[in-house]
Parts: structure tokens; C-alpha cells; sequence
């Protein structure tokens, strides 16, 4: 029986071809707002790419059953498990945060340009999870950070806004070249920019310390990408300056997108074996890396007065947990990594949606900080209860699945050895409960200052709330397809 | 198919959510009239219960048992749905239903506002409760074990009294960290067993054959002290043993007596039920190991936690601070390894939710309408509420253990099994120190009552002080009568506990002979 074949890299494709298509559409009558129609080209495309993705995990597209990864350009694409898991993830946070900036972007000027910029880094994010080589790796990230910066300076009359983007700009350039210099270490090394030819001629390598060099700057490019420790002091700035919804897809998307490119680099290009044969431990890089960055990012956040800004420097924690997944590659591998991605799945929902509360929180122009939110359950209960789940979900509390992703994160290092590395993150985790709770307690405890003067409920935004929130409880209960997918795609990336 | 465990939990947690998106003017009576159905549901469990012996072990034959797997994770561990009843659980989740609905009836009168969130959230409570004594896989226990926090902190921080904040605070932040530990004990624990998944039978029964192998080049048996104090530490909290229970009365003063009931009654039996499960099924060796140690907490826990009662003037303090010490003789019964140890410590859990929820709900009814709960304000309450004094001084008796009361039997079972022990060296030596808590608990508790409820009629506060409400006399009447037929009967439980304990104990087989009824001349 005939079937049609999809072309394996459709889920690309179509973002890229969605953000085409908002541009033209604003450009046939530029002088007119339609934003309605270009919010909904932008989430009907992504939930199309996502969809396609889901459905190319379910047929096998890629994976070992049905004869591995599939080469597309020469050997410069890949598309296999991990490639497909994380297109979801993009698909899913896009969609997401296009719903979610419907009511926040229509007040501002250029929703054409706001749209086609989201979907245009999604293009490029989708990218970095399809790159096989570090050229390509490199281009596909300078498509997702290039929009970024100008999405994070969006509300170009807002001082805030400009100045998160100009500083965003500043540290992702310095970044993006350290990561150039660093390719080219490597290409000087090893003579080769796609991943499996340089993991062939590693062996072989005489200039041992030219090459460690190279891989340490690939790593701190990636770092950025990741917001992780040493370049993570962009995030809090620029997710604090940033419209709400562009803060939640950088810290979930484009965070997903800088690990999917790691985890592919690393596990494909330098193979953790030959490399701690050369004497370049990456993993162990990784592991204090980690560390450092979870215990920085919790502690960051323990002492903020601003929920924006509190679930920035959450978010750098969490970049801590998830670097876990490399750092503790070479006792076990298969299950660690996967739960490192099944935690970005997850994370991807929890934060995006914890994120979309603070756009509706300043959409109502409520306030910023901690105690501005007092009270906010009695006007809006559910929405309150929304942010109640994700708050916990990312505290690993079981309200949500993110208790699940942890738990297995930490069980996986464990597992593989690493327990003092787990007993830090769990230490971690608990801590970060405190924060989390600040602002339930805010919500539901406390008692209201003053009238909130609540007008509209913005239907997008809730809708896009709502969604996020079902999710994060649903995966809670129906995680065993997640869990599977992770860590046969995590095995697929092994080999 | 689904099983009777399933539908408990699925009707229980069904309500909670038609309870929330009810209106407040309902959501009490809607409560009320929803935790019946597990209550009756329970019940009908207790009569055609057929399980024999321990869950956790091979000999043991589970009640209403399904084992699914719920998550595979790669061919290496999977997270199983692993449900069942054995002799410990079932009396649990009989008190735990008895206990919300009780305790649900108790609200009617305190809680004024918010009420579907304050009765949706209690049901939820109940529902993970009765997840957390029917839980047979580790993970699936531990998502139980943490989601009971939720409501409780919630119902804590929104209906709690003046200083509800910090103390909801203090008490989720304590309680979770002791979580912790606790997780990563066990966790270090799995990871070096040749198991491959959390199933806690398997565990036990792995770990008992003694196949612990080394984790990251810690041995065997420095591991299993490890994990042991992992444990012990964690449950400790949640007990709670002196030194760790700080968080107990600062949590009960401010709740609202509902969720006080629910805290003493079944919250604090979380603790030593996972001990007994956890440290006493799992390690036995190094529980036998430290017996000693263990019984100086315990003891200290019943003498200390009765002195502190002894020094408070708020009669909820004072009920408070008495748990503490009342827990202390669970503990001792299960160090003591014997039979009547580990089945009298069962008992005094179930003993002491009914006692403890009974004792806060007569504080809530003369809070209700004095509107102090504080010795030195109230005198000759018993003139104005005859019935609540009456439950009272009754409630109280079972607490210091009079005979015809559950407290009676429950502390002569651990008494008896922690005076045989031979596991606990000198255990006569702590027997009688423990005894000596009866002492104190009779003293603060008659002086208490002498001052507050006898006496010439006497408040600070000037409020009309009337008879309690018919719905709030009910529940005090029905827990009194749970506690005499314990007292009078407790072979209704003490059989199936004795069925699951019985292959625990060290010297189990000689000295069960004796059956609980017969011990008790002929039940009275």
C-alpha cells in the first residue's frame, strides 16, 4: 500500500515556512493591525510542526526500529529521537507563547514583526536540534538569538526593555564568538566541523591542548545558550526587561534549544571515552558547572523581591539540574540524559505557563513584586490556581509532572554514580520550595491592598494558561510516554 | 479492572473536586454528605478484608491488591502502581474515613469563609492520606507522602489563627525537608539492591535475604546505618520525636481545629506508620543494633513531650504537646521487636487518632463559643456544656489510659511487648520510665480539666457560652464510642494487626499465643 512520505525534516520546514508567511501577510497591508490573524497563523503552524513531530515519534521516523537516524545535506542534518522530542518541545512553548502574547502584543506597535521574529527563532531553535555539525549548530543558534535580541527589546519605548536587549545583545555577540573561536580550535585540531568525523579523528589528535581549549569554548558558547554558569548574568536582565511572554520562550525554549545542541555536540562530536582518554573530561567540566550554576541560580533566587526576576534566576537552577545529564554521562548515560530531557518537556510547560502569569499579572499592571501579588486569588482564583501548579511542579512538588522529571533526573545520577552530585541537587530543590511558596503564599494567604482594578480577562492568555497547566498535571499521570521517548531517544544519541 | 483501592481513591478525590467548584453556601453539607461514601466504602473493605500476614513480606497475602506499571524507565527501573491493604493498613484507612468525616463535621461551626476551597482541600487531604497507607511502591508513596503537605499548608496558612503564616511556613518547610533525607536514604538504598523497581515488597524482601551490595564504595552495612538514620531522621519529623517536633505546636495552635484533628489524628501516624514499615520491616538488624538509642528518644519524647504539656496554659497546647509523648510509646512498642510491641504500637496509632482528634474537636466546641482556649480564662465550662465537658473528661481518661478506653489497651500491648523484649537491653528499665509518663499525662490533664471545665462558672472574655451545636456533639459522641469499642473489643483491630505484625517480631511465634481479647480477661 502506497503511503506518503513525509519528508523528515517537516517539522523545520514548516516553522519556517509559518514565519514566512506572517511577514508577507503583514506586508500586503502594512498600515493595518490584524493581529488576530497573524497570532493565529503563528500557533496553527506551530502546533502543525509539533504535531508533525509527535507523529514522526509515534511512526518511528529516525529511530532504531526503523533503521536509526536519517541524514539529510550531506550528513550536516540529522533527524532521530532527540531531534523530533525537542521539535515538540519548541512546537509546544511557540504555541504557547504566541497565544499568550495575543492580548500583550495588540498593544504594542509592529505585531507583524513580533510574530514573524517568534516563529523565525523557533525555526532556528528546531534547527540546533537537527544540527550535525558545528557549523551548522553555530548558524541555526545565531537564527534563534538573532530575533531574540530584538524580541527582548521589543517594548522600544520601555528604558527597561532596550536596555535588557542592548545587554542581551552585548553578552550573546562576546558568546557567540568565544563559540566561533572555539569551533575553529576544533576544526584546526581535528580537521572536520561535522560531529561524527570530528568524533573519528579524535583519536588520533596530536594538538590534545588546542582541542581542550576548543571544546571549553564551545562549551561557554552553549553555556550562554543555556543561561548556565559563567555566562548566565545576561538572563535576569533580560528576562526581566523583556514583554513576559518572550522572557517564558527564552528561559524554556531557547534554554531547550542550547542543550539540545550540547547534548548532540558532546555525546556525538567528543565521545566521553575518547575524550577523558585525551585527557578533556568534559563531563567533569559539567559537573561543577552544574553545581555552580544550580546553587547560584537558587540562592540568586531566594533573595528577590520581584517574581519576574525570582523565576529568572529559578531558571538559571534550573539549567543546574539539567547540565546533570552530562555531567553524569559516563556512568549509565541512557536514563540520566533522557531524564535531563524529559525535565526540559516538562519545564517547558511549568515555566512558560509561570511565565504567562507574570504577562497577565502586567497586563493588568499589578505590580512587579512579591507583595503586589497579595491577595491576586480572591480576583482571580484561577488563574491563581494555574500558577499554584506550576509553582509547585517546579519547586518537585507532586502537583505536576515536574516532580516526576526531578525525581527521575536525580535517581538517574544517582544511578550512574553520582550521588553527592544528586544530594546537591535535591538540597537544591528543596530550597528553591521556599521561594517557589513566597508567592503562593502571596497569592492565596495574603490579604489584597488595595482593588486591583481587574477590567478585561484576556482570553488568550488564560486559554494559553489553562492549556500549560493541563499538561503539567496530565503529564503528571501519563508520563510513561514521555519517559519512553526520552530515553530512547537518549539511547539513540549514545549509540 | 478496577479494584476497591482505586475506587476509594478516585470517589474520594472526585469529591474534593465537586466540593471546590461548589458554592460556599453548600460545600459543608456537600463534604459532610461525600465523605460518607469512603467512610462506608472503608467499612465495606474492613468486612471482606481477606489479606494475612505482612504486605512486605513473602508470607504476607495482600487485600484489594492491583500491581501495574505505571512508568518504565528504559529496561532499568519502572515506577509500578502498586496498591493493597494488609492488617496495619487496613485499620489506618478505617481511621483515617472516620476521622475526615468526623473532623468535616467539626467545620461546620469554625470555618466561615471560603468554604467549598476549605472542604474541597480537606477531602483532598484524605485522599492522599488513604494514598499514603495503601501505596506499595515507593515512588507511588512518595507522590501520597508530599501531595498530603499541599492541602494541609494551605488550610494552615488561609484559615489558620494570627501567626498562621509562619506557622504554615515552618511546618512545610520542616516536614519537606524531612522528606528529603528520608528520599535520599531510601533511594542510596535501592540503587544498591539488585531490584529493578520500587516495588517495597520486593525491597524488603531483597533486603532482608541481605543482597545489599556497595554504592559509590560505601559497604554494605555502613550503607544500611546510613540509610537507616536517613530514614529515621526523616520520619522522626513527621512523629515527632524530641528533638525535631518544634514545628508540632506552633502547627496546631494556629489551625483550625479541623485540621488539627486531621494532623493529630492521621498526619502524625504517616511517621510511625513509615517506621514501622520502612526502618523496622526493612532493617531489622540495624534497628535491633541501636535499640537502646532509639528507646532513649522514645522514652525522652514520652517524659519530656508530657512535661512541656505540663507547662502550658492553652488547653490546645496542652493536647498539642501531649501527642508528642503519646507517639513516644509507638515508638518504644516498635523498637521492642516482641509481637505485643509491634502490635500494641499499631493499636496506640489507631488508639490515639481517635483520642487526639476527639480531644482537639472538645477544645474547637469550647473554643467555639468562649472564644479562649486558655486554662487561667475559663472556669466551670462543664455548667454551661455539660455534654462536650462530659466527652471531655471521658476523651481524657482514655489518654491516661483507664481501663474500658483504647488508650488502655493500646499502652498495656506496648507495655507487655517492650517489657519482654529481647532485643532492647534493660528493657524493664525503660518499660517503667515510659510508665512514668502515665503519671505526668494524668497530672497536667486532671489539673487542666479541674481549672477549665469544674469550678464556679467563671470567663475573661465576655461571651455567652451555650451548649454546643447538635452537629458538633455528634462527632465527639460518635469517635467516644469508637474509643470504648476499642477499648472494650480490641480484637476488632488487634486481630488483623496482630496477623501483620506477628512474623515481624524477633521471637514472634511463642508468645502470640495469648490471644489480645483473653490477655484482657475476656475483653473488659
Amino acid at each position: 500500500m502506497a503511503t506518503i512520505q513525509a519528508h523528515p525534516l517537516t517539522p523545520q520546514i514548516l516553522l519556517g515556512l509559518t514565519a514566512l508567511l506572517v511577514l508577507l501577510f503583514d506586508s500586503i497591508r502594512p498600515n493595518t493591525r490584524r493581529d488576530g490573524v497573524l497570532a493565529a497563523i503563528s500557533a496553527v503552524g506551530s502546533i502543525a510542526a509539533g504535531g508533525v513531530a509527535a507523529w514522526f515519534i509515534a511512526e518511528g521516523t529516525g529511530q532504531a526500529e526503523t533503521g536509526g537516524a536519517i541524514s539529510e545535506f550531506g550528513g550536516s542534518l540529522v533527524v532521530d529521537g532527540t531531534s523530533l522530542f525537542f521539535s515538540v518541545i519548541f512546537a509546544s512553548v511557540t504555541a504557547l507563547v504566541v497565544l499568550g502574547s495575543y492580548d500583550y502584543v495588540r498593544e504594542e506597535d509592529h505585531g507583524g514583526a513580533y510574530y514573524s521574529l517568534v516563529m523565525l527563532a523557533a525555526t532556528g531553535m528546531s534547527l540546533m536540534a537537527v544540527a550535525d555539525s558545528l557549523a551548522v549548530g553555530f548558524v541555526a543558534l545565531e537564527l534563534a538569538s538573532l530575533p531574540s535580541y530584538a524580541l527582548v527589546a521589543f517594548l522600544k519605548k520601555n528604558r527597561g526593555s532596550v536596555e535588557a536587549g542592548t545587554k542581551y545583545f552585548l553578552v550573546g555577540a562576546l558568546s557567540s564568538a568565544v563559540m566561533a573561536y572555539g569551533i575553529s580550535l576544533v576544526y584546526a585540531a581535528t580537521g572536520s566541523l561535522r560531529f561524527a568525523a570530528v568524533a573519528d579523528a579524535l583519536a588520533g589528535v596530536e594538538s590534545v591542548g588546542v582541542l581542550g581549549l576548543g571544546v571549553l569554548m564551545v562549551a561557554g558558547g552553549l553555556a550562554f545558550k543555556t543561561a548556565s554558569v559563567p555566562f548566565h548574568f545576561w538572563a535576569p536582565e533580560a528576562y526581566e526587561g523583556a514583554p513576559a511572554p518572550v522572557s517564558g520562550f527564552l528561559s524554556s525554549a531557547s534554554k531547550a534549544a542550547g542543550f539540545v545542541l550540547a547534548f548532540r555536540a558532546f555525546t556525538a562530536a567528543f565521545p566521553l571515552e575518547t575524550a577523558i582518554d585525551l585527557g578533556i573530561n568534559w563531563a567533569l567540566l559539567f559537573a561543577v558547572l552544574a553545581v555552580v550554576t544550580m546553587t547560584l541560580g537558587n540562592f540568586a533566587a531566594a533573595t528577590q523581591e520581584n517574581v519576574k526576576r525570582m523565576l529568572a534566576y529559578s531558571s538559571i537552577g534550573h539549567a543546574g539540574y539539567v547540565l546533570i545529564g552530562l555531567a553524569a554521562l559516563d556512568g549509565g548515560g541512557e536514563l540520566v540524559l533522557g531524564a535531563s530531557m524529559m525535565h526540559l518537556l516538562v519545564y517547558g510547560f511549568m515555566n512558560t505557563g509561570a511565565f504567562l502569569f507574570v504577562a497577565l499579572v502586567e497586563y493588568w499592571d499589578v505590580g512587579r513584586t512579591f507583595e503586589d501579588y497579595n491577595g491576586l486569588a480572591t480576583e482571580a482564583p484561577m488563574a491563581c490556581v494555574a500558577m499554584t501548579i506550576f509553582l509547585f511542579s517546579l519547586a518537585g512538588l507532586p502537583v505536576g509532572a515536574g516532580f516526576l522529571s526531578k525525581y527521575v533526573l536525580f535517581m538517574g545520577a544517582v544511578g550512574a554514580g553520582y550521588s553527592w552530585l544528586a544530594l546537591i541537587a535535591a538540597v537544591n530543590s528543596a530550597l528553591s520550595l521556599f521561594y517557589y511558596s513566597r508567592v503562593v503564599k502571596a497569592m492565596w494567604f495574603e490579604d489584597p491592598s488595595g482593588d486591583f482594578g481587574i477590567e478585561r480577562r484576556p482570553v488568550g492568555i488564560y486559554a494559553a494558561l489553562m492549556v500549560a497547566a493541563a499538561v503539567t498535571v496530565a503529564l503528571l499521570v501519563a508520563f510513561n510516554p514521555v519517559a519512553e521517548t526520552a530515553i530512547s531517544a537518549a539511547g539513540g544519541l549514545l549509540g | 479492572m478496577v479494584g476497591a483501592v482505586e475506587a476509594l481513591l478516585a470517589v474520594t478525590a472526585l469529591s474534593a473536586v465537586l466540593v471546590m467548584l461548589a458554592p460556599n453556601r453548600v460545600a459543608g453539607k456537600l463534604a459532610f454528605g461525600l465523605s460518607l461514601l469512603p467512610l462506608a466504602g472503608s467499612l465495606l473493605m474492613y468486612e471482606g478484608f481477606d489479606g494475612s500476614g505482612n504486605a512486605l513480606l513473602e508470607s504476607g497475602t495482600l487485600a484489594f491488591e492491583t500491581n501495574e506499571t505505571w512508568i518504565q524507565l528504559g529496561d532499568i527501573y519502572a515506577l509500578n502502581w502498586h496498591v493493597g491493604l494488609d492488617g496495619i493498613s487496613m485499620p489506618l484507612v478505617v481511621l483515617t474515613t472516620i476521622l475526615t468525616s468526623a473532623a468535616i463535621l467539626s467545620a461546620w461551626t469554625p470555618i466561615d469563609e471560603r468554604q467549598s476551597q476549605f472542604y474541597g482541600l480537606m477531602l483532598f487531604m484524605e485522599a492522599s492520606l488513604l494514598g499514603v497507607f495503601v501505596a506499595l511502591d515507593f515512588f507511588l508513596w512518595f507522590v501520597f507522602w508530599e501531595f498530603v503537605l499541599v492541602p494541609m499548608y494551605v488550610i494552615i496558612g488561609v484559615w489558620g489563627g494570627p501567626r498562621r503564616r509562619y506557622a504554615a511556613i515552618k511546618f512545610f518547610v520542616y516536614t519537606n525537608i524531612a522528606s528529603l533525607v528520608m528520599f535520599i536514604g531510601f533511594a542510596a538504598l535501592v540503587f544498591a539492591l539488585p531490584v529493578t523497581s520500587f516495588d517495597l515488597p520486593l525491597i524488603a524482601q531483597s533486603l532482608r535475604a541481605g543482597e545489599l551490595g556497595s554504592l559509590a564504595g560505601i559497604g554494605p552495612e555502613t550503607l544500611k546505618g546510613l540509610a537507616f538514620l536517613a530514614l529515621f531522621a526523616g520520619f522522626a519529623v513527621k512523629v515527632p520525636l524530641v528533638p525535631v517536633h518544634t514545628w508540632l505546636p506552633d502547627a496546631h495552635v494556629e489551625a483550625p481545629t479541623p485540621a488539627s484533628v486531621m494532623l493529630a489524628g492521621v498526619m502524625l501516624k504517616m511517621g510511625t506508620y513509615a517506621l514501622l514499615r520502612f526502618n523496622f520491616t526493612m532493617l531489622p538488624d540495624v534497628a535491633a543494633e541501636h535499640a537502646e538509642l532509639i528507646a532513649i528518644f522514645a522514652v525522652v519524647s514520652v517524659i519530656y513531650g508530657a512535661m512541656l504539656a505540663l507547662a502550658q496554659s492553652d488547653l490546645k497546647r496542652i493536647v498539642a504537646y501531649s501527642s508528642i509523648s503519646s507517639m513516644g510509646y509507638v515508638i518504644l512498642g516498635l523498637v521492642a521487636y516482641t509481637t505485643y510491641g509491634l502490635g500494641g504500637a499499631t493499636f496506640q496509632m489507631i488508639s490515639h487518632g481517635f483520642i487526639s482528634g476527639l480531644m482537639f474537636m472538645c477544645v474547637g466546641v469550647i473554643y467555639n463559643t468562649a472564644h479562649t482556649r486558655m486554662v487561667g480564662d475559663l472556669s466551670g465550662v462543664a455548667d454551661r456544656m455539660p455534654v462536650t465537658a462530659a466527652v471531655f473528661v471521658a476523651a481524657a481518661f482514655g489518654y491516661m489510659g483507664l481501663p474500658l478506653m483504647s488508650g488502655f489497651a493500646a499502652e498495656f500491648f506496648v507495655f507487655l511487648g517492650a517489657f519482654h523484649s529481647t532485643v532492647l537491653g534493660s528493657a524493664p528499665l525503660f518499660t517503667a520510665a515510659a510508665m512514668f509518663g502515665i503519671v505526668i499525662v494524668a497530672g497536667y490533664l486532671l489539673y487542666a480539666m479541674q481549672r477549665s471545665l469544674f469550678g464556679p462558672f467563671f470567663t475573661a472574655e465576655d461571651y455567652e457560652i451555650t451548649p454546643a451545636a447538635a452537629h458538633d456533639v455528634v462527632p465527639l459522641v460518635v469517635l467516644l464510642l469508637a474509643v470504648i469499642a476499642l477499648g472494650t473489643a480490641p480484637e476488632l483491630f488487634y486481630d488483623q494487626i496482630q496477623g501483620a505484625v506477628v512474623n515481624l517480631a524477633e521471637n514472634g511465634g511463642g508468645e502470640a499465643a495469648g490471644h489480645a481479647a483473653a490477655l484482657l480477661g475476656g475483653g473488659a
